[in-house]
């Protein structure tokens, strides 16, 4: 039995050790936010945070979370107001949408990181996400964007998710 | 008719209907998926789920209804696959109806006869409904009006609908009231339909306003339903053992000794496949995805390959140049007279070859279907874009008639043409069937998903110009092979040339262009050796994504031969005429024909500085086409500015700027969102992806050699659509049609080396460079 937190909620489940946490969140677990894309660790569909930082899911055994806590993209906000997520819906950023999810994980580890990220640090955290649609030029402002919210809520502005 | 309302008559005729019983009946809407209204950021799909409006609803004609609480819903029988489709056909309807958006939902129907042709590609969604639509709100809109006024107890003619509400300008009653209380029912024949007035563009409020795509809220939250995500009470999972060629392999022998040491591992299934879709496929079941996956690895299976099991690109290359360079073979497309004389008498011929390589979807959510026989009827859960196409291949594998066949509708994570082929619904439905009916998931892994993926068919091209004295092009030829995917999987559908030969219109479109050529023959040649090796498929804008590597480079090297400036010369032929008239275009599809054309690419040049310096090794490359198909031109000019590395060869694209002219915009954030992907995929064809034939299969299994672009290689973009109350065009693809030549043309501008094979990669260049001497 491998016992975890999924998204601040108590999880234990009965699978093979190796089972990819991916395929335990989706099929076990029943949250299908966090998508298959690869496989390998290469597209960034998968990702979720595991102790907080972003994690490809696809290629990190089950086995590898016992104890530790896992946020996908349904807990990353209780009501799908983080900042990221706002903004995502403001620029209109997602096409066909598929990635975006792992998109959404991977920014938020990147703005915990670099709350005032430069282009350069945006293509550097960001360019292991795969969009196929090539969402790419919205991802980047909805991450500026995201990030000038976020400045402003810390100056005592307005906004007050995430 | 045009072309392709064309293809939807036949194919329901094919059915056994007419157009007379489409848009019409009344009918209780089938279960669906929808998206709750605009505002809502978590907005609920459950899947499935019954009537999405409360009888008693006015229907005006199955397009439609207004719930008596104001609710409008519109249901829509295209795959979303990130064109936000859905919002923009809503907004065609709550644009004639003077609808309250904010009160505009949409729902995306399972298949039925009663919907006719359900085919999503080739961007021809927004110009296939835009007349039914707009009818449709005119319809609702005009029953609307009668019954508001008669509540309100004033003539009809003295109220008007704005909004969502009906007013005389002193009182008012809302649609969902109106519903409520007068209970319309009217409904309209299709001739009636025709016949109501529709709005002038003046009056538009809805159509080219900015609006919140419908489908985006759930994609922000992980609530969107994909196919991948399906789920059936008792399914067990299952993924293919792939193999070695796409066709004629058979199964010798299997041994799962191993695969049943695997916790979960259920049994393996030999595929017997009466429509040869997916012939010697053996699908391994398990009770959970993992579980199939290892088993899968585990098992043994034996083959006889097909006769394709040591075939390469090369070949495959070889074999369209061998075609080519037959005089007979093909079908023409144009074959004006005269063109013989004038190559003949030509003051001077230039013939060049181009070939472009392999490209694969990789669409992001691997194929998959759920498969069960529920109630008699065969349920296909999937996300697909041409059900009508493989609904009958679907019942001829399962052995039943399709009308015990159903496809389940479920967003698209990613189409690009792939999912036009639905061949990966066969073998979910062959292992149900092998278990009495109960449901099985089959997923396929990214290596399985790449093996049987249907490819962008490499291809070969040869262009030759005839030129007078004063070096204008007074002849022309086009002569392109490649496998020809519309006749592997939709033969009927195929276009007859001017020789009355069929030919696959979506493997040659692009190189019917509107140019003043003189005299024109183009060829179209369907590569044998491509269609026995794999299935070629359509991918974002099919042949247009290719045949203007060769044309438009093309042009741009005989300007350069001739000393004339690459965009003048082309300006000097985009001027309307041409052998019949044909470049004068024909409204509504194409009124003002070329000089449209002429006039985005005058606006770009104008944008991008044409002809102004730039440093070192950096330069403009220009390229235009007329998006996919001369039936529906999106009029589309590109430049890019690019600089090249002479050390490492490496292209970096710095900026794009594209200019088009769609017609009206209906959704400019949509429209403006599909020509940033096009134009970042024809940039990803140019610089990035490409894959090969090696023994008879891709290459690529994965993204650790298959490089699409990412982040950081996104260049700086300015586009710009031409204000325009025309038809509204295509814009799913044009945006990918200009970028690979215009990179090419500007590669050579940048460097002097001319490169005829796309992609462009490193090595080439650097090749060239040391031919030249200048590395």
């Amino acid at each position: 039995m491998i016992k975890f937190k999924l998204n601040g909620r108590d999880v234990s489940l009965d699978v093979p050790e190796d089972t990819p946490l991916l395929w335990a969140i989706r099929d076990d677990l029943g949250l299908t936010g966090t998508k298959f894309g690869c496989g390998v660790g290469q597209c960034g569909a998968c990702t979720v945070h595991v102790g907080g930082r972003a994690t490809r899911s696809c290629i990190t055994p089950v086995s590898a979370v016992e104890g530790a806590d896992v946020v996908t993209i349904e807990g990353l906000d209780p009501n799908g107001e983080h900042v990221l997520q706002v903004a995502w819906r403001d620029i209109q950023v997602p096409q066909c949408g598929y990635c975006q999810s792992g998109q959404i994980m991977q920014a938020a580890s990147l703005l915990k990181d670099y709350p005032d990220p430069t282009d350069e640090d945006i293509d550097g955290v960001m360019g292991g996400s795969l969009c196929r649609c090539m969402t790419y030029i919205r991802i980047r402002k909805a991450i500026k964007q995201a990030a000038a919210a976020m400045k402003s809520a810390e100056n005592g502005g307005e906004h007050s998710h995430g | 008719m045009g072309k392709l309302e064309r293809i939807a008559a036949q194919q329901d005729r094919a059915a056994g209907r007419g157009l007379s019983r489409r848009g019409f009946l009344s009918a209780a809407v089938g279960s669906a998926f929808l998206f709750g209204f605009a505002r809502e950021g978590r907005a609920a799909q459950v899947y499935p789920l019954g009537s999405p409006l409360p009888p008693p609803a006015f229907e005006p004609n199955i397009w439609c209804s207004v719930a008596p609480d104001g609710t409008i819903n519109v249901n829509i029988i295209r795959a979303e696959m990130g064109q936000h489709i859905g919002t923009a056909l809503a907004q065609i309807i709550a644009d004639e109806m003077e609808a309250d958006w904010d009160k505009v939902k949409i729902t995306y129907v399972d298949t039925d006869p009663k919907w006719g042709l359900m085919i999503t590609g080739a961007s021809w969604s927004v110009w296939l409904t835009w007349d039914l639509f707009r009818q449709t709100g005119a319809a609702a809109r005009t029953v609307l009006v009668e019954e508001g006024a008669r509540l309100l107890g004033v003539p009809a003619a003295h109220c008007h609908a704005r909004k969502g509400i009906v007013t005389d300008g002193t009182r008012s009653i809302s649609f969902g009231d109106i519903v409520a209380k007068a209970r319309p029912a009217r409904s309209f024949t299709p001739e009636q339909l025709k016949a109501l007035p529709l709005k002038p563009a003046s009056e538009r409020r809805v159509i080219g306003k900015q609006v919140k795509s419908l489908d985006i809220p759930p994609k922000t939250t992980g609530a969107a339903i994909y196919g991948i995500d399906a789920k059936i009470d008792g399914m067990v999972y299952g993924r293919p053992k792939m193999p070695p060629t796409r066709y004629g392999s058979k199964v010798i022998s299997v041994d799962d000794t191993e695969a049943k040491k695997v916790r979960g591992y259920i049994r393996y299934i030999v595929l017997d496949d009466p429509s040869d879709t997916v012939p010697g496929w053996v699908v391994v079941l398990a009770s959970s995805y993992p579980a199939a996956i290892k088993a899968t690895d585990l098992l043994k299976v034996e083959w006889t390959p097909g006769k394709t099991a040591h075939v390469t690109e090369k070949d495959i290359l070889d074999r369209g140049r061998e075609q080519i360079a037959h005089r007979d073979g093909g079908t023409m497309i144009f074959d004006d007279k005269g063109v013989d004389d004038v190559f003949k008498g030509a003051h001077r011929v230039v013939e060049k070859e181009y070939t472009c390589a392999s490209v694969m979807h990789y669409q992001l959510e691997p194929m998959n279907a759920v498969a069960q026989l529920k109630d008699g009827i065969w349920e296909i859960h999937c996300g697909n874009q041409w059900q009508t196409l493989f609904l009958p291949v679907i019942a001829k594998a399962l052995g039943e008639p399709e009308s015990k066949v159903k496809m389940m509708s479920y967003l698209l994570g990613g189409g690009f043409g792939r999912r036009l082929n639905g061949d990966y619904a066969v073998p979910a439905a062959l292992a149900s069937k092998a278990i009495g009916g109960k449901p099985v998931k089959l997923i396929l892994t990214r290596s399985d998903d790449m093996m049987f993926d249907s490819i962008r068919s490499p291809s070969v091209q040869v262009v030759r110009a005839a030129l007078n004295e004063q070096n204008a092009i007074v002849g022309f030829q086009h002569h392109a092979s490649a496998g020809w995917p519309t006749e592997v999987m939709a033969a009927a559908f195929m276009e007859k040339g001017v020789d009355g030969k069929p030919y696959d219109q979506f493997a040659i479109a692009g190189a019917d262009s509107w140019y003043d050529f003189g005299p024109m023959r183009v060829r179209a040649l369907s590569n044998d050796l491509a269609k026995e090796t794999f299935r070629p498929g359509w991918l974002r804008s099919v042949s247009a994504g290719w045949t203007p590597w060769a044309q438009e480079c093309f042009i741009d090297e005989v300007a350069h031969e001739i000393g004339k400036d690459p965009v003048a010369f082309r300006l000097e032929m985009l001027n309307g005429n041409g052998p019949e008239g044909r470049n004068k275009g024909k409204a509504p599809d194409s009124a003002g024909g070329a000089l449209r054309q002429a006039a985005v690419l005058k606006r770009v040049a104008e944008k991008a500085g044409w002809g102004k310096p730039l440093p070192k090794d950096t330069a403009l490359g220009v390229a235009t086409t007329f998006g996919q198909e001369r039936a529906m031109p999106t009029w589309t000019a590109g430049i890019v500015r690019v600089h090249v590395d002479r050390k490492t060869g490496v292209v970096t694209c710095e900026k794009i700027w594209l200019v088009l002219d769609a017609g009206t915009i209906v959704d400019p954030d949509g429209a403006l969102a599909q020509t940033e992907g096009g134009a970042l995929w024809g940039l990803s064809m140019a610089l990035c992806e490409s894959s090969e034939i090696v023994d008879g299969t891709c290459k690529d299994r994965n993204l650790d050699t298959y490089t699409p672009l990412r982040m950081p290689d996104v260049p700086e973009m300015d586009i710009e659509f031409v204000e325009s109350t025309e038809k509204p065009m295509g814009l799913g693809e044009p945006g990918v049609t200009t970028i690979g030549a215009a990179i090419g043309n500007a590669v050579f501008d940048a460097v002097g080396i001319r490169l005829r094979h796309m992609p462009i990669r490193p090595a080439d260049v650097l090749a060239a460079l040391k031919e030249k001497g200048d590395a």
